[in-house]
């Protein structure tokens, strides 16, 4: 694993010198919390979200909003631009092994999403008193799980897109409908019937549904599905990319 | 005899209906710089991934430092620097990030820093890529491929795109490399580079090599040694210019006569000029380059 440490502690550097990187995955989910949060406020309301406020659904519901930034934007964008700028050619040129590349750039992507949903919790608990009642490791879990599915459905993309710019525009394309339909900015609570059935297709609807299914205590084994169309789209996932990984 | 660190035989290249390599062969010894020069699409690129590893030939044998390398790849890239044509850093890394992550990917890494000074890029360290310019580009690449200390070093087309200064600048730091007991194969298009810097060139043209030989060799396979020039302000008999002993060639566009030559012809043109009365001015001589032995070996010029 020659170069690993030096590749992710670079690599996050550069997220964190590229706004758009940043803004989407540090401060948008942010600012969408405080702003629906201001709005809605936290207090329990029994009718739509039984013992919890709005504030705890979207905690948990925003951070699967910054998995699917990570993995359809962040990923494929860099890596398509690394491909395109000829940076990927040139360490295939050194000794650097393919795996500790992909380990590299797999942590870089999982610590800067890991940090977005941080900021989510610091936020919530600081300004709206944010309600917890799962257990971290279990959460974790879940979120590991999450970000590996759609960092493989990433690296897909990746290699799809021609150039960084098409990478760009394929993400944006997949990302906002998803963003909007999925309930990780609007709550499905208060979608119509007819919004929640698309909803329900969505790949990023699974990610929160398990993400707060797990925040409120709730046993994996009541998330069956979930947890099986996560399953899926990781292994479909790593086996596509895998053939299709291009570094030039 | 030196030890030979580059071996390539029958080397072949398709991407599908593009032979982008038929058949090349040459050797390079240590402590060498030895060039591949030729127009764009000839096949240079082709040929210099070939031998770094970059690319798997379709046919023939390649071996590097007596490995193949495709086999020993790992092992290899090791032992050898790479600067690439079509490669480059993310905009937004800084100078001394990119030294030390490269020097990261080694066993045997040099001190990044003292190497960025030796490539004049010590005030730049804390620069971003982005913010370089085209020679400071160029000289970090050189940094990157020498991080490893490498005994065989590849550069393809380095120079291209630099001004003139720029260049020669590169050619000092490449004869310093070279002092320093390094064996260096490079791509050009540049026929003066390869004058200048290289100890033998190969010249190629349609995926094979048409000639490799020194410098100095290779210009007498030029078509003549001496390109004469000058104007002519009354009547001129070109036919007798023409008839005189060692003149290979004569053209004439109105007042501008051009006389192709060989060695000890300058006289005997004079002479004969004053013999037929002709006044003339603005005589020239040049002699010839790479440029004409391209030209005499393929009949075109290089630069299309």
């Amino acid at each position: 694993m020659k170069g690993y440490r030096q590749i992710v502690w670079v690599h996050l550097k550069l997220l964190m010198r590229e706004p758009p990187a940043f803004f989407f995955t540090l401060i948008f989910p942010a600012l969408l919390l405080v702003f629906f949060g201001s709005v809605f406020g936290n207090e329990v309301d029994p009718e739509s979200y039984r013992r919890f406020g709005y504030v705890d659904y979207q905690v948990a519901a925003l951070s699967g909003l910054i998995i699917a930034t990570t993995g359809i934007l962040g990923i494929p964008v860099a890596t398509a631009f690394r491909r395109e700028y000829g940076v990927l050619r040139r360490y295939r040129a050194t000794p650097l092994h393919p795996a500790t590349y992909l380990a590299a750039d797999i942590s870089t992507q999982f610590i800067i999403t890991l940090l977005g949903m941080l900021v989510l919790v610091l936020l919530g608990k600081a300004i709206f008193h944010l309600r917890f009642a799962g257990s971290w490791p279990s959460v974790l879990a879940g979120f590991t799980l999450s970000a590996l599915s759609f960092f493989a459905a990433g690296y897909v993309l990746a290699s799809l897109a021609p150039t960084g710019r098409m990478a760009q525009a394929m993400g944006q394309a997949i990302f906002f409908p998803m963003m909007f339909l999925s309930g990780a900015a609007i709550p499905v609570q208060i979608m119509p019937a007819s919004m929640r059935r698309i909803s329900e297709l969505l790949p990023l609807t699974h990610v929160i549904q398990l993400m707060q299914g797990l925040w409120f205590g709730e046993p994996w084994r009541a998330h069956v599905p979930q947890v099986a169309v996560l399953v899926t789209m990781l292994v479909v996932g790593v086996v596509v990319s895998a053939k299709t990984f291009r570094w030039e | 005899m030196t030890e030979t660190v580059i071996e390539v035989v029958n080397l072949r290249k398709v991407y599908g209906p593009t032979v982008a390599v038929a058949d090349v062969s040459f050797e390079v010894r240590r402590g060498e710089i030895v060039g591949i020069i030729g127009p764009n699409g000839a096949g240079k690129t082709t040929t210099i991934e070939c031998v770094e590893g970059q690319r798997r030939p379709d046919a023939g044998q390649v071996r590097v430092l007596g490995q193949d390398p495709q086999d020993r790849a790992a092992l290899l890239r090791e032992r050898i620097g790479v600067q690439l044509q079509a490669a480059a850093l993310p905009p937004r890394i800084k100078v001394w990030e990119a030294i030390d992550l490269f020097a990261s990917f080694y066993r045997r890494p040099l001190d990044g820093r003292r190497l960025l000074e030796e490539m004049g890029l010590g005030e730049k360290t804390h620069s971003l890529f982005m913010k370089l310019s085209g020679g400071q580009r160029q000289r970090l690449f050189i940094a990157l491929a020498l991080i490893n200390d490498p005994e065989l070093l590849f550069l393809d087309e380095l120079t291209t795109g630099l001004d003139p200064q720029g260049r020669r600048m590169m050619w000092d730091l490449i004869r310093g490399i070279r002092a320093r007991g390094k064996t260096i194969l490079l791509t050009t298009h540049y026929m003066e580079e390869a004058e200048r810097l290289c100890d033998r060139v190969a010249i190629v043209d349609h995926g094979r090599i048409i000639a490799l030989d020194t410098p100095r060799n290779l210009v007498r396979l030029a078509p003549f040694e001496t390109r004469i020039t000058f104007q002519v302000e009354n009547g001129l008999d070109t036919a007798a210019l023409a008839a005189l002993e060692a003149v290979t060639r004569v053209e004439r566009q109105g007042d501008e006569v051009v006389v192709y030559a060989g060695d000890g012809a300058l006289g005997r043109l004079v002479r004969a000029l004053e013999t037929q009365g002709c006044r003339f001015r603005e005589l020239r001589t040049q002699s010839s380059s790479l440029e004409e032995v391209f030209l005499g070996l393929t009949g075109r010029e290089m630069r299309d």
